[in-house]
Parts: C-alpha cells; structure tokens; sequence
C-alpha cells in the first residue's frame, strides 16, 4: 500500500526527468505516456476513480497520441535537434532545484492542516461527483463547451493554410 | 479494495506536496532546458498534472469534491490549450520550416 504509492512516485519522477533529458520527441512522448499512467495510478489510491478514468482517456488516449502523430507529421529526427548551449542547460537545472527548495520551504506551513470535514472515501466516485458537478458547478461546465468551440475554431483557422501568402 | 484506495490515510499529505513540487520544478527546468517547442508543450501538460495531483490529494484529505470538480476542468482547459498549442505549432513548421523557440523572437522586446 504505501509501498505502492512510493513505487508509483519513484516512476512519475524518473520518467518526467526522461520526458526533458531524452534526445528524441517520441522517447520524451513515450516517457511520458509512462508518467500519466503512474499519475493515474496515484488516482486510484486517491479513490478519485472518476478522476483516474478520464486522466487516461483524455491525456494518454487523446493529447498524448495527438503529440506523437503532430511528431510524426512533422517529421522531426534528432539529428537536426534544435540545443542550447551548456551553460544555459546548467543554469535551467539549478532554476529548477532552486525553484522545488522554494516551493518545498513555502509548502511547510500546510503540513499542519487538519482535515475540514469527516473522512468520506465516496466523494471520487463518478455518482458523488456527477451531483456535484450538475449542481453547483453547471454554469462552469456549460462555459467550457463555449471554450471546446473557440478552441478548435482557432485550431482549424491556424491549421489552414492561407490563400494570400501562398508562395 | 478498500486499504488500497485509501491512500490519504495513511500516506502522510507532505509526501504528495514534496512528489508535485518535484514534477512541477521538473516541468519548469524542462521548460528552460528545450529549444523544441513540442517538448515545451510537454513540460507544460507535466506542470498541469502535477498541480492536477496535488488537488485531487488536497481534495481527498478533506472529503471536498469541489477540488476534483476543479480538476475536471483543469484536463479541459489542458485539451483547448494542446489543440491551439499544436495548430501553432504546425503553422510554425510551414512557414519557417523549424521547431525551434528561439526564431521566434519577433514579439520580444
């Protein structure tokens, strides 16, 4: 039980790590095909089990596959793999080690919360969460339909290719 | 069943705050690491996760389902986003035949 959930964050960790270092976009999508399913698992032991279903349909199954077929679309080989130089890549490590001891030092004052409200190992499950979601949240959900629309009309305008600059 | 999907129990919260401090910051150094603007886009869904993680746990400790709600619209947000991302992207590789982020210098100051 713990030992699973330790499992499942030594995997998210080293494959989001192989996402950056890896020198191929599709080992980096891949890898992190791998990180989303190990998120997913953490899902599970959360009982969030709504959550963990649409988190592999959505990301694994839709965005992810959507990443590897613009890759392969493309055409991008690592030969020819844009790099900054070593200086630059040191310097983004040590922004991102600085910036996790920050996160982690401002984080501290949350690891003495209590818990708002009596343990209820039900609210993940797709009943408990379709209640609240038709209820409370209903404007919100009928907003993002609006942003669904916006988003793929922009997406196919981007995508056409314009008649007047043609060359 | 049911010692396996209470993690929060018995799992302290801290664990769960360093593991998606960890994924951001990694989201964030990969940010600054690439020059392939498709990676980027990676790192950006990974910081998205990470966040997304950290709410789901905040949300089972305290039996809240508002946080999970949140959660789903989070994932949308990230499906818009990915789809406009890639039309960009794809646009991007027409015109100037090149994935790089640092030819696309023209909004800077």
């Amino acid at each position: 039980m713990t030992f699973l959930f330790y499992l499942l964050a030594a995997v998210a960790i080293l494959t989001a790590m192989m996402v950056v270092l890896s020198r191929n976009p599709v080992g980096s999508v891949i890898h992190l095909v791998l990180c989303f399913l190990a998120i997913a698992g953490h899902f599970i032991l959360l009982n969030a089990q709504f959550l963990a279903v649409v988190h592999i349909i959505v990301y694994t199954g839709a965005i992810l596959v959507l990443f590897l077929f613009v890759i392969m679309l493309l055409n991008l080989n690592p030969t020819n793999e844009p790099r900054k130089t070593p200086l630059t890549r040191f310097i983004a490590l040590i922004a991102g080690g600085l910036l996790f001891l920050v996160l982690i030092a401002s984080l501290r004052g949350a690891m003495e919360i209590r818990a708002a409200n009596p343990f209820n190992h039900e609210i993940g499950l797709v009943r408990d969460l379709g209640k609240v979601l038709f209820k409370d949240f209903l404007v919100p959900f009928e907003i993002s339909s609006v942003l669904f629309i916006s988003a793929m009309v922009g997406a196919v305008l981007l995508g056409k290719r314009d008649p007047l600059t043609k060359n | 069943m049911e010692t396996v999907t209470t993690a929060i129990r018995i799992i302290p919260l801290e664990h769960y705050i360093i593991l998606c401090a960890a994924l951001f910051s990694i989201g964030v150094a990969g940010v600054l690491f690439r020059r392939n603007t498709i990676i980027i886009l990676m790192c950006i869904e990974l910081m998205l996760n990470s966040v997304n993680l950290l709410l789901t746990a905040f949300s089972a400790y305290h039996s809240d389902p508002a946080g999970q709600v949140f959660v789903f619209f989070i994932m949308v947000v990230a499906a818009a986003e990915v789809a406009v991302g890639l039309a960009i992207l794809v646009m991007m590789k027409r015109n100037i035949n090149s994935v790089d982020i640092n030819l696309l210098n023209r909004l800077k100051w």
